[in-house]
């Protein structure tokens, strides 16, 4: 994945920075709440949504079962229909395809829309190795660009930001930025409407992802909202999509069940302004389909983990989140913040680093985020999993282990409850070491004298 | 070993012996009753902020006059294949000079508020409604369809599909909808019955 | 019917008030409890923490202690949970040895549908809403994650409260959101989670209740401890504490 997070401390640091940021707090908070309530609405409205979700999960798990076979047939049909189909065992070898590919059309400008698969590579950052500029073309990424700033989410990755922040970034960094621009998403939107016309008229290459791509007709799908995936789908002569190779659907068919169960829960709306869909080279294009894996085959290889894949990029784990809503994007350090990506982040990435370790642990595994998913991860499960597979601290083993010993014969726990009993005049309020976690901000329980198995011992169960 | 190679055999090993899953389809699928269809889709179609009008199948040509005498479209493309009983074709080469675009559809969705264009007769290369600042859409009773299944079983997925819902919008600033980016802003619907 | 209480380690160590109340309760109701004193802890806090092996003995002990009986009754939505939703899938990982999980499944299968939470134990099983307490007091109610989406107790514990006599039951705004407990997680991440809990108390604040009741002593402790610590003048009770209490009997 992307190295631009490289070095960042622990989830708990970051977050411990974040929740201080008031603005980040109130941005945060408002943006969440108002997605919540639109997704709630749209979702209830449905009388089939539990159907449509065992059906989106079903078929993803299928899918993922039987992926040689659909990818097999995915580039047959690709190929058939007049494409170029490439395969990218990791990062270096995507972004080397695609450089390679666009310069070949000797062009040094790419205009992008939106792809968490690109950001998760690095392309923009490898492109520019190359010679060759990107520019991200959505509103949002347009904001993250421009600022110089890091996605914070993976629908809206300028969520952390709030409008009169966006007007600030457009007068300071867009060259042709109306000198009245106001705060208004209106006017702010028509700037960048203004900004990108002419590169969208005079672009050559694009780059794209996909958000579905359909096995048995070789069909791409893109959902979008503001034209500007049109504008990169449509107008270049050559068209380059990097897309994981978790994103195929068996049949034609299956979009039944996706086209109602992403835009419901991405941005809580019926349907997304604009969905495009093509199957190969279409309108004289010359198309590249670039099939990325990037560690993916790792995480299918794991029994619990491998549901993660199912994932649509939604974002509705995120919004309903009381930690992401919290700590925000940042703190996870990766393209893949939230829920969703403290479970896909350790997964694509290993846990060889304190910040990719610790996100397994950033939950409190209050499972908001697995009854909004709309292919049903359970994403509580895959955290408890890996959380078993990471390194724990030494201080905390030997806990566990006393605490384990303890628990394993009731006449230990007896003995040291009679023991917490008797000390339990001397427990400081304030606790030294991890403790002081908990009572930096919470008084403790008072110490009972008397556990309830040595009253109930006493009395006979209150009989006495 | 090609990387095509390396990746499937990867998948082989990851998955070779997993069990297959049975797809459950209890959702609502193709064909489900639908009363009040052109109201419903009128109605969808509004919420997002879109002009509609429904109009008798002789009224479409008035009311495609009305419209763009409304917008004062000076320049407007109709894409060939465009019913000449509505208004003649008008082929423009340059489209960032175009005022607005005029085109039919493919098919119609009530209970999401799309309309989908195939690329076919009177509705031209996907280009044409994605540059003009304006689009007028005519629906025909019998395109529009009860939801998602209904319309997918009409379209032809080797024709480039270009789904509308709504005029251009973004959620990007503090995830409220605002309408009008890149894409058309403003998007206006007759439908014909 | 032999019923066992499955006090949970929390409670058994920390609040034994509200074991003392459940087994009031339940003889009121006529049932006679039983206490295994083998019992110890469901596991929860080493499951969710990363240690899969220390809960795969506890769950087997667990299985073991209570097997003899035909229900087992918790005051805990989360350790029931624990046991209904997590067991099967301990029984099942692939992070212990498989001779340290053998025959576990079967064991879970035959003991899991005969667990349950306190408020589905007098709804569900002895069908009873009325359980005859007064308690004169305003009181709001946090469905606590575990009772909410892992166990889906919906309104029950709200129609126990609400047939107390004497009670004001009034609703908690974002009732539904998390307190920001999480068993270690309020430790290892104890940022955000005093940030959860400062939205949790907010909200408390804002209903003008006396007590905050929940089904979990764990949550509590932690949305108790905040409230305390911030002299908010409001206290935490156990569900089975306002149950059991009567008149005269009242605090």
């Amino acid at each position: 994945m992307s190295q631009t997070f490289v070095g960042m401390p622990s989830f708990p640091k970051n977050a411990a920075i974040a929740v201080q940021d008031s603005q980040l707090r109130f941005n945060l908070r408002k943006a969440t709440r108002t997605i919540r309530g639109k997704r709630a609405s749209v979702v209830e409205e449905l009388p089939d949504w539990a159907e449509l979700r065992q059906a989106g999960k079903a078929i993803k798990d299928h899918t993922l079962r039987n992926l040689e076979r659909y990818l097999v047939q995915m580039e047959a049909a690709v190929s058939a229909a007049g494409g170029t189909v490439h395969w990218a065992k990791d990062a270096e070898e995507a972004n080397r395809i695609v450089a390679g590919l666009v310069k070949a059309t000797g062009e040094t400008e790419v205009v992008k829309v939106k792809s968490m698969a690109t950001q998760e590579i690095g392309l923009n950052e490898a492109l520019a190795v190359e010679g060759v500029t990107a520019y991200e073309t959505d509103l949002a990424e347009l904001i993250v660009q421009l600022g110089d700033d890091w996605p914070s989410h993976i629908l809206v990755p300028a969520i952390h930001r709030n409008r009169a922040e966006i007007r600030e970034i457009f007068l300071a960094k867009m060259a042709d930025v109306p000198a009245d621009l106001t705060d208004e998403p209106k006017a702010l939107a028509d700037a960048a409407r203004l900004h990108l016309r002419e590169r969208f008229l005079r672009a050559k290459v694009a780059i794209s992802g996909a958000n579905f791509m359909i096995a048995e007709t070789g069909t791409l799908v893109v959902l979008e909202s503001e034209g500007n995936g049109r504008m990169c789908l449509t107008l270049p002569e050559t068209l380059i999509s990097v897309v994981g190779i978790e994103k195929l659907l068996p049949a034609w068919r299956d979009l039944e069940v996706f086209l109602q169960l992403l835009p419901r829960s991405s941005t809580g709306e019926r349907m997304n302004p604009y969905t495009s869909m093509w199957t190969g080279a279409v309108e004289g294009q010359d198309f590249h389909l670039v099939l990325l894996d990037n560690g993916r085959t790792d995480v299918l290889a794991d029994e619990v983990g491998r549901q993660a894949l199912r994932c649509i990029r939604c974002s509705a784990c995120l919004n309903v989140c009381p930690v992401y809503e919290r700590a925000g994007g940042h703190a996870y350090g990766s393209v893949y913040p939230g829920p969703i990506g403290a479970i896909l982040t350790p997964q694509l990435r290993g846990m060889d680093t304190a910040l990719d370790r610790s996100l397994p642990f950033a939950s409190s595994l209050c499972g908001a985020c697995y009854d909004v998913c709309p292919v049903a991860i359970d994403i509580p499960s895959v955290l408890v999993d890996l959380r078993a597979k990471a390194r724990h601290p030494r201080t905390e083993r030997i806990g566990m282990a006393a605490a384990g010993w303890v628990f394993n014969r009731s006449v230990r726990l007896a003995r040291a409850q009679r023991f917490g009993g008797r000390m339990r005049k001397l427990i400081p309020k304030r606790l030294p070491g991890p403790m002081s976690g908990w009572t930096d901000t919470r008084d403790l329980p008072d110490i009972p004298q008397e556990s309830f198995r040595a009253w109930w011992d006493r009395t006979e169960g209150g009989a006495r | 070993m090609t990387s095509r190679d390396l990746i499937l055999a990867r998948i082989r090993a990851a998955v070779g012996d997993a069990p297959d899953v049975e797809i459950p389809r209890g959702y609502r699928g193709p064909g489900a009753e639908s009363d009040g269809l052109i109201e419903h889709f009128a109605e969808r179609v509004r919420d997002y902020r879109a002009v509609v009008h429904v109009v008798d199948a002789a009224e479409v040509a008035a009311a495609i006059g009305d419209a763009l005498a409304r917008r004062e479209a000076g320049r407007v493309v109709v894409p060939a294949g465009f019913p000449a009983e509505w208004l003649a074709e008008s082929v423009i080469e340059d489209l960032t000079t175009v005022d607005a675009v005029v085109t039919t559809c493919a098919v119609a969705i009530a209970e999401t508020g799309t309309i989908v264009l195939d690329a076919g007769d009177g509705m031209g290369r996907r280009a044409l409604t994605l540059v003009p600042d304006y689009h007028l859409c005519v629906v025909r009773a019998d395109q529009v369809v009860p939801g998602v299944p209904d319309a997918l079983t009409r379209l032809d997925p080797v024709r480039p599909l270009t789904w509308i819902s709504g005029p251009s919008a973004t959620s990007d600033i503090e995830l409220n909808r605002v309408e009008g980016v890149h894409g058309p802003r403003t998007l206006e619907v007759i439908i014909s019955i | 019917m032999r019923v066992a209480l499955f006090i949970t380690c929390v409670n058994d160590t920390l609040f034994p008030d509200t074991g003392r109340a459940v087994v009031t309760l339940l003889r009121r109701l006529g049932v006679d409890v039983e206490f295994p004193q083998a019992q110890t802890c469901c596991g929860q806090m080493h499951v969710n923490t990363g240690y899969p092996a220390e809960g795969v003995r506890l769950a087997r002990h667990f299985t073991e202690v209570f097997a003899e009986y035909d229900a087992v009754v918790t005051p805990s939505g989360s350790c029931t949970a624990m046991i209904r939703e997590q067991y099967p899938k301990l029984a099942a990982t692939a992070r212990v040895p498989a001779k340290q999980t053998a025959g576990l499944g079967t064991a879970v299968e035959e003991i899991v549908p005969k667990v349950y939470d306190l408020s589905e134990f007098l709804l569900d099983v002895l069908g009873v809403t009325d359980v005859g307490a007064y308690f004169p007091h305003r009181v709001t109610y946090h469905p606590t994650c575990h009772s909410l989406r892992g166990l889906h107790l919906g309104d029950r514990p709200t129609r126990l409260l609400s047939a107390v006599r004497g009670l004001e039951l009034v609703a908690l705004p974002g009732a539904e959101e998390c307190c920001g407990f999480g068993g270690t997680f309020a430790v290892k991440n104890r940022d955000i989670s005093a940030a959860m809990c400062a939205d949790k108390v907010g909200n408390i604040m804002t209903t003008g209740a006396e007590v905050l009741c929940a089904a979990d002593n764990s949550c509590l402790m932690h949305i108790g401890g905040t409230l305390s610590r911030q002299k908010s003048g409001v206290r935490v009770m156990h569900l089975a504490e306002i149950l059991a209490a009567t008149e005269g009997g009242a605090r």
